[in-house]
């Protein structure tokens, strides 16, 4: 009566290290990832069916701020280039906006402070599951982008950062929706002062319904797209392309 | 139904109908759901393996947990790859939320609920959860005079997992979006913040996690043959005394 018991458990033990195991042939053949890669598709459907376009991201007060804001990712670019407007605190940094537009900008920080800006306090959220709250000041990105005359046809606006992964700039992009959506902001200042080299300085994205990925920092080009085809291995962003995090970072 | 009322004395060796055929797609659409949510959560929580109470946690916060890194022949997928990890986790959420709530409806129209987790107030005096526990321990799960019903700790430990613990793993995991958060901002009011939700996820999933390995002992204790036919055929042989 026993021993049947004994195997049968076993076997269950076995038969559940085999499933695991058998989760990473699956993931293999090209048309099972491709339906669990589509998992993403459905994830933003739902989010744009639930949320309204305009739908803010939750605001907190200073009290409820993080006493230490982690930085991540890239700490320091580290280039000549970048050490060069370090020196010179940023006064020859100039933001390009370009691509689908009518007026091609660029812009100063000066240029940047001058516009109408947005302070907001939010919640940064690390794709590794850890959360930060800080404070963040900056131009909407809408409001540069209808100065640049973003045109009909633009469809992604492409981030291009000073940091480099193996010689290229760190990229990232998103859709229009979250590029006119209120929250989303290049930032020159966090916590009330300019911001630091660790944090993006001198211009990081705020992205506010999306990972932190998605918050390009060390921003130095700003171009809207038709399509993210051609931009670096095509899946818009460097962790999109290398390891293939989701592009849709609403979860 | 009609040759089987409920409140007939199935005889010990007979064949009765025992799950719906509801309770059994969603049964067998579930097991995969949670196997791979398990594996691949462990997965990503070796991403940052601390748990934290309140709206913010990182390193350099205070965390009520720290939990140990998840050995390879437990994750989904077994090299670490938080991406990966997350493709599978995404993709089978949307699984277990709409599983649950397509079940749900199915068990009030097929009347699963009514008929089967339906608490009578005789079950629940001290002297039947008494009798009922000493039944377990003599490895007897059903009474003999309602062999088809679920015995007192089968239907709450149901209640609790279907009511509690799968509604609020999937509640705090909408939480962890910070779209679902732009969507829905009461979810971070109820729940006291991400990084609280963050940990009763966790907890959740490890009291999913332990229901399962019960679930699956007492199903070979019970007399495995019988009990997976029944979840897939819908007939159970009533066990000989």
């Amino acid at each position: 009566m026993i021993r049947p018991d004994f195997s049968r458990r076993s076997l269950l033990a076995g038969g559940a290290g085999l499933l695991l195991a058998g989760c990473d042939r699956v993931i293999q053949i090209p048309a099972a990832r491709k339906i669990l890669f589509a998992g993403e598709d459905m994830q933003r459907g739902l989010h744009r069916a639930l949320q309204n376009r305009g739908a803010l991201a939750p605001e907190f007060t200073p009290a409820q701020m993080s006493p230490v804001f982690r930085s991540n990712g890239t700490r320091d670019p580290n280039t000549p280039a970048y050490k060069a407007m370090v020196a010179n605190r940023f006064a020859d940094w100039r933001l390009a906006v370009g691509g689908l537009v009518d007026r091609p900008l660029s812009l100063s920080l000066a240029d940047l402070r001058a516009l109408p800006n947005r302070s907001q306090i939010t919640r940064h959220d690390c794709v590794e599951g850890w959360s930060a709250i800080g404070q963040w000041t900056g131009p909407m990105l809408g409001n540069v982008l209808k100065a640049a005359g973003v045109r009909e046809s633009a469809r992604y606006v492409v981030f291009t950062c000073a940091d480099l992964y193996g010689g290229a700039p760190y990229y990232e992009s998103i859709d229009m929706i979250d590029a006119f959506h209120p929250q989303t902001i290049l930032a020159w200042a966090m916590n009330g002062r300019p911001l630091d080299i660790p944090h993006g300085a001198p211009v990081r994205l705020r992205v506010e319904r999306q990972l932190g990925y998605k918050h390009a920092k060390y921003l130095m080009r700003i171009d809207a797209v038709a399509s993210l085809d051609g931009i670096g291995k095509g899946k818009g962003g460097f962790w999109e392309d290398t390891v293939d995090y989701d592009w849709y970072a609403g979860i | 139904m009609v040759t089987e009322p409920v409140d007939d004395i199935a005889a010990p060796g007979t064949l009765i109908r025992r799950h719906g055929l509801v309770t059994r797609i969603w049964h067998w659409v579930n097991a995969v759901a949670i196997f791979v949510l398990l594996g691949s959560g462990l997965g990503i929580s070796n991403a940052h393996p601390r748990l934290y109470w309140g709206r913010y946690g990182a390193n350099f916060d205070h965390a009520w947990l720290q939990l140990p890194r998840f050995p390879a022949w437990i994750t989904i997928p077994a090299s670490y790859n938080l991406a990966i990890s997350r493709r599978w986790h995404l993709f089978f959420a949307l699984v277990l939320g709409f599983g649950l709530l397509a079940y749900m409806i199915g068990s009030l129209l097929n009347r699963h609920f009514r008929r089967d987790l339906t608490l009578r107030r005789t079950e629940l005096t001290r002297r039947h959860l008494w009798a009922d526990f000493r039944a377990h321990l003599n490895f007897r799960f059903h009474d003999p005079e309602r062999p088809r019903d679920y015995n007192i700790f089968q239907k709450l430990s149901y209640i609790v997992v279907l009511f509690v613990m799968l509604p609020l793993v999937i509640l705090t995991g909408i939480a962890l979006s910070p779209g679902m958060d732009a969507a829905w901002p009461w979810v971070l009011d109820v729940l006291g913040g991400r990084q609280s939700a963050r940990s009763v996820h966790f907890m959740m999933a490890t009291l999913i996690g332990l229901f399962t390995i019960v679930h699956l002992v007492l199903v070979i204790l019970a007399g495995a043959g019988n009990e997976v036919r029944s979840m897939i055929t819908g007939r159970w042989r009533v066990p000989a005394e």
